[in-house]
């Protein structure tokens, strides 16, 4: 299995080309975190969300923001996959003797490189609306795990897209997962307000770790050790890229 | 053994217990210009799917520039181009960008790739058109897109499945030119699967016809053509009629012939040859001839040889003499 650099390097260059030429997808990305942001950050703002930890919601809403921003963002790297697949372009790129590690890794970069994106123009959103980051390091410190947080995520599109491989199904099926991942995470809400069987699920969650960590990154404050939450998502993020990458290896795609 | 491009060995494909490949054999020399020719669902497509390493088969071997289709499957991808019945190519991007994208996936360099992609380019005359979006491309520039873009790597063997498939004439006639010039030009094996037999007639060298899987014939085009062994002459006789064919009938170089409302349908070894002898007679049994004209067969006529049918299902049943050969055919 043979890795190269240069077939990554264009596959990211093709999904450049997409994006600087598709308007109202810069559009989507620049605007729909700052809605979501704005309707749910502000619009609670009055509201003493969080009596106990002494922090303004906003603040601790912007890095679940990020979170689900960042899951639906890798998510969109299976199906960009699948859509070649039912393009009949996924075909021309296999024909090639290109490594399906290749492939995989250069659509795993441009779904990083969106993720990055996207989760950094929420961060600004966030920062915007009056946001308080507690050190400006903190920017350089969430970037590994917004990172893991996207791989990790790219890993399950993956796996779920090698079961179900048309695009209107995997969008069904997408939903029906991302919904729970998101809101047994704590991104809206700490996770010990939850009742005990669905902590339990916020524990098996990857994205509490995540999102945990984002907030460790960027408010100092966080649920669990990030030392935890570093460990957890790396060794989420190998698991499920791996499997994620397994699953495309093993075939069925053409 | 070693001008050989490809060799079949009894190659297999079976989905879900239909063959839709059975048992094929085949040798395809270096630097041919080769046709499988055949109705939809004869099994050509799944042979080239086989060749490009795209499925595996169910049994049986093959090899294509001597790299096994299973065991090298890298080393064989590395050494063909292919196009696709529905070659697909990305369509927001410019024409340059899509040969790019794959030239890369080729491990092409920067330098090798600018040259060479100028040269595909300059092969297909499609610099004109060459930063234009794709989607803004007629059908016939895309599929010569989609033909320079699988001769991006130098491959050493092109297949081209259904080339022209939905193209107006005119366009099919020029993507012919463009492939005998590849073929010619750059001295590569070209293999190319279609059911038009006027295509795998005039542009093949060498020509398989499949059927249900199997290959029925395989020779050139006009070799197969020649073991029809006779050309149909066809006369409009005004008065006459009945006295030419009787004289015409003691002709032993006639193998059948035929009269009905006036009109007198001769199978003949070779039709320019008995054409005077033809109207000679005629003369001398003072009938009046009022028009000649001959059907040589076609590749048409070949598969229908071979397996009772029209390899269009019918559709050629319209024209006349073509009826005429089934009754003839027929037990």
């Amino acid at each position: 299995m043979r890795l190269s650099f240069n077939v990554v390097s264009s596959i990211w260059k093709r999904d450049m080309l997409h994006l600087s030429r598709q308007k109202s997808r810069i559009l989507y990305y620049l605007f729909s975190p700052v809605f979501l942001l704005a309707f749910l950050g502000l619009g609670f703002r009055r509201i003493d969300v969080l009596p106990e930890m002494n922090m303004d919601y906003l603040s601790y809403l912007t890095p679940g923001m990020m979170g689900m921003t960042l899951l639906t963002a890798s998510n969109s790297t299976s199906f960009l996959l699948l859509w070649d697949r039912e393009m009949g372009f996924l075909k021309e790129i296999m024909v090639t003797p290109t490594s399906r590690l290749s492939i995989i890794l250069g659509r795993a970069s441009v779904g990083i490189t969106n993720a990055l994106i996207q989760g950094l123009m929420l961060l600004i959103a966030g920062l915007i609306m009056g946001m308080k980051l507690s050190g400006i390091s903190g920017i350089l410190l969430c970037l590994p795990f917004i990172i893991l947080i996207a791989s990790t995520f790219i890993g399950m599109g993956l796996i779920i897209a090698s079961f179900i491989k048309d695009t209107q199904s995997f969008n069904l099926a997408q939903s029906f997962a991302l919904y729970p991942i998101i809101f047994f995470s704590g991104a809206f809400y700490p996770v010990d307000r939850f009742p005990a069987f669905i902590a339990t699920l916020a524990y098996i969650n990857p994205l509490t770790y995540g999102v945990d960590g984002l907030r460790f990154s960027l408010l100092g404050v966080s649920s669990f050790n990030p030392a935890l939450d570093l460990g957890v998502m790396t060794v989420s993020c190998v698991a499920m890229f791996g499997l994620g990458a397994y699953r495309f290896e093993v075939g069925g795609w053409e | 053994m070693d001008n050989l491009a490809i060799s079949l060995n009894n190659l297999c494909k079976s989905f879900q217990g239909v063959h839709a490949v059975d048992n094929v054999t085949l040798e395809i020399e270096k630097g041919e210009l080769f046709g499988l020719l055949g109705p939809n669902g004869a099994g050509k497509s799944t042979i080239i799917k086989m060749l490009t390493t795209m499925i595996r088969p169910s049994s049986g071997t093959a090899t294509v520039m001597g790299h096994d289709i299973i065991k090298d499957n890298d080393a064989v991808r590395s050494c063909i181009g292919v196009v696709f019945q529905d070659a697909t190519l990305d369509k927001k991007l410019t024409g340059r960008e899509n040969l790019d994208f794959h030239a890369q996936l080729f491990g092409l360099d920067r330098d090798v790739r600018c040259k060479r992609i100028e040269e595909v380019l300059e092969l297909l005359n499609l610099r004109d058109k060459a930063d234009v979006m794709v989607e803004k491309y007629s059908g016939g520039m895309q599929r010569r897109l989609a033909i320079a873009r699988g001769f991006i790597n130098h491959p050493q063997v092109l297949f081209l499945d259904e080339p022209t498939l939905g193209l107006d004439a005119q366009t099919r006639r020029s993507i012919w030119e463009y492939i005998n010039e590849l073929n010619m030009r750059e001295e590569k094996t070209i293999v190319l699967t279609t059911h038009y037999m006027e295509e795998a007639d005039q542009l093949c060298k060498r020509v398989a016809i499949m059927d249900h899987g199997k290959i029925i014939a395989s020779d050139s085009p006009q070799r197969l053509k020649n073991t029809i062994g006779s050309d149909t002459i066809i006369l409009q006789v005004k008065h006459g009629c009945e006295s030419l064919l009787e004289s015409l009938s003691s002709f032993s170089w006639i193998t059948a012939l035929d009269a009905s409302d006036g009109q007198i349908t001769l199978l003949v070894d070779d039709a320019q040859s008995r054409i005077p002898q033809v109207i000679i007679e005629a003369c001398m049994n003072r009938a009046t001839v009022t028009s000649v004209s001959v059907v040589e067969p076609t590749l048409e006529d070949v598969f229908l040889k071979f397996t009772g049918r029209s390899i269009r299902e019918g559709e050629e049943f319209s024209d006349p003499t073509k009826q005429r050969w089934l009754r003839r055919r027929g037990p």
